[in-house]
């Protein structure tokens, strides 16, 4: 897969149940715009689950979660499925304050993603 | 300073005060945002509370990047941060942006209804919701000005000290 250089992106992952994205570092508007063009990318594969790693990813702003919802919506129209997985409490919080939380599909681990 | 009078408010320390001046670049926000969460701890803001403040300035730079200006990554963004008092005693930050931008007035400037999901219009939402205060308005020389303030919370009622100092004198 050919991808746009985007310094979050640590690493994608293909496996039989799901596309796996490693996300990384502070997702701002900087930043955003890089991650939604990858993301895009991504999801132009129309992958049944696509999983975000966000485990090391320690700041999300309004970009970013902006990012997300433009996902989800790409996924749903060809009915895939969203996963997070592990969100910090900061990042979740910035869902939770845009109540946007209960719109994607939240999860402790990749493993419990890829399985729901 | 507050338009309303009520509150009375002055300078912890104006060592405290930080000006910054930085270009309509979004890759300026996170120094930016590294100064003020340093400079919110210094004020005994909690990691949390810092974090929020920060990221309320951080909407604010990006609506004035995306919005205010619209594109050219070179016009000047004024910052300021110092610590004041509440009124209550409460030690808080305000912060000051001030753009050469659009203007747009005050009164229309709201978060959008969160029940529509889709992407975009969040940034004035988070804003209102992790400031104590947050004003903004349209100097006769043109930009905007927006002030926005948060203090810290309140002591919880067990680590109060007990009346008489807790001494049975």
């Amino acid at each position: 897969m050919t991808l746009k250089p985007c310094p979050v992106v640590k690493e994608i992952r293909e496996t039989p149940e799901a596309i796996v994205v490693v996300l990384t570092g502070e997702i701002d508007l900087h930043q955003s715009p890089g991650l939604h063009a990858a993301l895009v990318d991504v999801a132009a594969r129309r992958p049944r689950r696509l999983v975000l790693n966000m485990t090391e990813v320690g700041y999300m702003d309004s970009s970013g979660v902006g990012t997300l919802v433009e996902l989800l919506r790409r996924v749903n129209s060809y009915k895939g499925k969203l996963a997070l997985v592990n969100l910090s409490q900061r990042v979740r919080g910035v869902f939770e304050i845009t109540k946007l939380d209960k719109f994607f599909q939240i999860h402790a681990s990749e493993e419990q993603a890829v399985q729901a | 300073m507050s338009q309303d009078g009520a509150k009375v408010r002055q300078m912890m320390n104006p060592a405290r005060r930080v000006e910054l001046t930085i270009t309509s670049d979004a890759s300026s926000l996170q120094v930016v945002r590294a100064a003020l969460k340093r400079t919110a701890e210094l004020q005994g803001f909690s990691p949390d509370e810092a974090h929020d403040v920060a990221l309320a300035l951080d909407e604010a730079l990006a609506n004035v990047i995306k919005h205010g200006y619209g594109g050219p990554c070179n016009m000047p963004i004024h910052i300021t941060f110092e610590g004041v008092d509440h009124d209550d005693g409460r030690p808080g930050l305000r912060l000051t942006v001030r753009d050469h931008g659009r203007q747009v007035d005050p009164c229309t400037i709201r978060g959008r209804n969160l029940d529509d999901v889709r992407p975009g219009g969040l940034g004035v939402h988070i804003m209102r919701t992790v400031m104590d205060e947050i004003e903004w308005s349209c100097p006769t020389d043109g930009g905007m000005l927006l002030r926005m303030e948060k203090y810290r919370k309140a002591p919880q009622p067990h680590a109060a000290a007990p009346p008489g100092g807790g001494r049975n004198s």
